[in-house]
């Protein structure tokens, strides 16, 4: 896949990190406002797709790209069930325990582990759907 | 009760189309028809008239909230449906690049 | 409000059953995305703004998916006619719609009328659950605190479909 115009890239170089941005800020603030792990990890996800799109396949090296966020998303999975072992292993026998002080509602710090859970839902669900679109465009690329 | 009949006729359509079509990427698309009829019918009914977004402000406490179940049964099954319809496209450009053709049929001939 | 909700849920009809019947590939799967973004309004006049959020972009997505794909393989779809075959299934079809709208008019009675639903299993979720979980947003209590079992089996799935179509799609890197 070829890269798009100068006008396109530029835009992007400016788009692209404002909407990481505020992915990563619906992800944070997922248990105070609308928003949460699922939403905030497919507008990261977004980002990423924005920039492989304008500038093409041969300027990022997709492989190892593939490689790294393959691994990054079965890392994250494996820290959520880690987090949910952690709260059957402490305390009341309960599988997805919050084992942390609530604190106040409304503060940032507050409701326990579920911040927690939300930051490493957003990675895995920004690295799935970026490897089911780089999958498709590296699979365009090796075949003709 | 109108836009129950609506949300049904729109699952009806997916049906129709899953059931008489050919062509594999029509399958695909009745088949996500079906799924956003199913979504648009659980937002419907966790709705309540005069009910306020399911966020709780510490400051006004023993507001009326929508329902927050059906919304969060709905929120994951909406990125499921996105890595689902991605899956099965995957299946379908293998397929078209082995027998040339989206049409089903040719293609139980072909394997013959 | 019934109203607002019946004509969107209109066009997205509308839209399903062109994008069922045209002639060219890419028009079918545009003609897809007004299903899509008209469930967006929908969600937002149901005060569901995390529903909203997701769908927007989760439907951009999917269309950018299913264009690439048809641009990489044939656009137009054959006209094919109504062969003996075709008029079966088309009858079968139509049989299937109408016994299941027999069943959904029988349901219909059981179901609250719409905006006045009763809360049976949330109303003990919603009884002080921003003390029980901590959490601001109840979307969020439900789905990490309450519900933690459906969301762990969501994420697994997410992770096997993703594998899925890494293994279908590889040519290479198999010597």
């Amino acid at each position: 896949m070829k890269g798009m115009t100068t006008i396109v890239k530029k835009t992007t170089q400016i788009l692209a990190g404002i909407i990481f941005l505020y992915g990563a800020y619906v992800v944070i603030h997922g248990h105070l406002t609308p928003g949460g792990g699922f939403a905030g990890g497919v507008i990261m996800a977004g980002a990423f797709i924005l920039v492989t799109l304008a500038f093409g396949g041969g300027f990022l090296n997709l492989k190892k790209e593939e490689t790294g966020s393959t691994a990054t998303e079965n890392i994250a999975v494996l820290i959520v069930i880690i987090l949910s072992l952690v709260g059957l292993f402490l305390g009341a026998k309960v599988f997805f325990l919050n084992f942390l002080p609530r604190g106040t509602v409304g503060e940032l710090v507050s409701a326990g582990v579920l911040p927690l859970y939300n930051i490493f839902v957003g990675i895995e669900v920004t690295s799935s759907i970026f490897i089911l679109f780089l999958a498709l465009v590296i699979f365009k690329e090796e075949d003709t | 009760m109108i836009p129950y009949w609506m949300c049904f006729a729109l699952f009806l359509v997916g049906l129709y189309g899953v059931i008489t079509r050919r062509n594999l990427v029509k399958i695909a698309i009745s088949l996500s028809i079906m799924e956003v009829s199913t979504f648009l019918f659980f937002a419907l009914m966790g709705y309540i008239e005069g009910g306020k977004f399911p966020i709780v402000d510490p400051a006004e406490p023993g507001q009326l909230y929508v329902d927050p179940l059906p919304q969060a049964l709905v929120l994951t099954a909406i990125v499921i449906g996105l890595a689902t319809t991605s899956l099965l496209m995957a299946v379908i450009i293998r397929i078209y690049r082995k027998y040339k053709t989206f049409d089903i049929r040719e293609i139980r001939n072909l394997r013959g | 409000m019934e109203l607002a909700l019946t004509i969107i849920t209109g066009f997205m009809v509308i839209g399903a059953i062109y994008a069922i019947h045209a002639k060219d590939l890419l028009s079918a799967v545009i003609a897809c995305g007004i299903v899509g973004y008209g469930l967006v309004i929908c969600f937002l006049l149901l005060k569901a703004p995390d529903l909203a959020i997701v769908q927007i972009v989760v439907d951009t997505m999917s269309l950018i998916i299913m264009v690439t794909v048809v641009l990489n393989t044939s656009r137009e779809e054959p006209y094919y006619g109504l062969d003996s075959r075709g008029r079966t299934l088309a009858v079968a079809a139509l049989a299937l719609i109408i016994a299941l709208l027999y069943y959904f008019v029988i349901s219909t009675g059981h179901l609250d009328a719409f905006g006045e639903s009763h809360l049976r299993m949330s109303e003990a979720y919603m009884n002080g659950a921003a003390e029980k979980t901590g959490s601001a947003n109840l979307v969020t209590g439900v789905v990490f605190d309450f519900r933690g079992y459906d969301t762990l089996g969501e994420a697994t799935v997410l992770v096997t479909a993703v594998l899925g179509v890494i293994a279908i799609l590889r040519l290479k890197g198999k010597k």
